[in-house]
């Protein structure tokens, strides 16, 4: 089945069989291989990606289910090289170790931030609950994400 | 792991939906939320998904003066963003703010929770405490299930293989009644090992019209007639709720299983029930 849709700003389209997964469809049909896939059913967040606008699981959803969406990617959320803050927030707070939840994380977290910039520290480990990170024990990952919503606060 | 190949269509009638679903091994596709990861386990391998996301008008929240219907395809999260419902069915914006996670808010829908069935939900609670009507499709033309008849068990429904969820038709919610609702879960997001339901109307200080449910410590969500026994004529004390919280430890018959054995699920409503009901007292 062909599937079209906005990856990063951009159209893209795929063949793809109904059973495909976002998730695959991203990785195996577009090479854009930033988005994690942990546990393939909907438990670990490491496939978080933004389906217009939403966070969303991109194992539990068809690739043709995001025919003409808006699909935002880790690979969406840098200018180039050029990290954006909640990254660099990431890295200042070392919010990742082996770094396979960070893709989820961040893009959890831009979601939420762009919706909530005044989300509190409560509510970021409430969203962030669906993600699962087995280095970090989280701490950091929440400092991350407080620090950078006045990046968000100012966009808006 | 990966889904067993299935065919997908993608109707924009109803009729369409139908027709399609009476076809072997076919399921209906609204979030995916339940039905994807059960297919990821190879716990259902249907042969057609019917995706109703190109069906017009299932996305709607009405509201009215006999009550509130939510359609089909209604998100968790557009339930939690709609400002009216709060005021105007605050049990069910209250449960649903313990349904699952972030991710899985922005994508699960009403429909696809009542149909799916799991006795943890949220949405069926609400749907049988309420005496919801569940409003449903099929060959033969829509057809409105009470909710307390809607569940027969575990993932199992009164919904016909052909039939399809429209919607749900929540009856009218006096700005006076009182209510509570607690569950517990070892995570926040995760399926409640116990939760309980329930809201009385106030009659000279006495409880009256009284409906407690149970989630999650059973295998489907009931109503517990026992306790609501115990609340109705009376002021709601402190022994008024004690006596309301036995009675409903001793009337239900959780299953044990590796989260929980029988005795602490039976404990667990009855602790549960006690604080949403000092919580329903408290409301002015």
């Amino acid at each position: 089945m062909k599937v079209e849709f906005q990856l990063n700003g951009k159209p893209v389209s795929a063949e793809v069989p109904a059973r495909t997964t976002l998730a695959d469809c991203l990785r195996h049909h577009l090479q854009n291989t930033g988005t994690h896939v942990g546990c393939e059913h909907g438990v670990c967040g490491a496939c978080t990606v933004i389906v217009d606008g939403a966070a969303v699981r991109s194992c539990l959803m068809l690739a043709v289910q995001a025919d003409g969406a808006r699909v935002t990617t880790v690979e969406g959320l840098a200018k180039g090289d050029e990290l954006s803050e909640l990254q660099k927030a990431f890295r200042r707070h070392h919010a990742l170790q082996c770094g396979f939840c960070t893709p989820g994380m961040l893009t959890t977290a831009h979601a939420l931030l762009t919706e909530e910039p005044g989300a509190d520290k409560e509510r970021i480990r409430e969203v962030l609950s669906g993600n699962l990170c087995r280095c970090t024990g989280y701490v950091p990952i929440v400092e991350a994400v407080y620090e950078a919503r006045s990046a968000y606060g100012k966009a808006k | 792991m990966k889904f067993a190949p299935f065919e997908y269509a993608a109707p924009s009638t109803l009729e369409d939906a139908v027709r399609l679903l009476g076809k072997e091994n076919a399921k209906a596709l609204a979030g995916g939320q339940s039905l994807l990861p059960t297919m990821a386990f190879r716990l259902a391998t249907p042969a057609l998904l019917v995706d109703l996301a190109r069906i017009p008008g299932l996305d709607r929240i009405e509201l009215d003066a006999a009550g509130a219907t939510l359609g089909a395809r209604v998100r968790w999260r557009d339930i939690e963003t709609d400002g009216r419902l709060a005021r105007a069915q605050p049990l069910l914006a209250a449960a649903i703010a313990h349904v699952a996670h972030y991710q899985i808010r922005n994508r699960g829908t009403v429909g696809g929770s009542l149909a799916h069935a799991d006795p943890a939900a949220e949405m069926p609670g609400v749907a049988v405490v309420c005496d919801a009507l569940v409003q449903v499709i099929g060959p033969n033309g829509r057809r409105d299930i009470e909710a307390g008849k809607f569940f027969t068990g575990a993932l199992s429904t009164a919904l016909a293989q052909d039939e399809l969820i429209v919607g749900v038709r929540l009856p009218a919610w006096p700005a006076t009644r009182r209510w509570g609702f607690e569950e517990f879960a070892r995570r926040r997001g995760d399926f409640a090992m116990a939760g309980a339901l329930v809201f009385y109307d106030d009659a000279d200080g006495k409880a009256t019209n009284a409906h407690v449910g149970v989630i999650g410590a059973c295998t489907r969500p009931h109503r517990v007639a026992q306790a609501e026994a115990a609340l109705n004529g009376r002021p709601i004390d402190d022994s008024t709720i004690q006596a309301a919280a036995r009675a409903a430890e001793r009337a239900i018959d959780p299953p044990s299983d590796l989260h929980a054995s029988a005795e602490y699920r039976r404990s667990l409503f009855g602790t549960l029930l006690e604080r949403a009901l000092a919580r329903a007292r408290k409301l002015s």
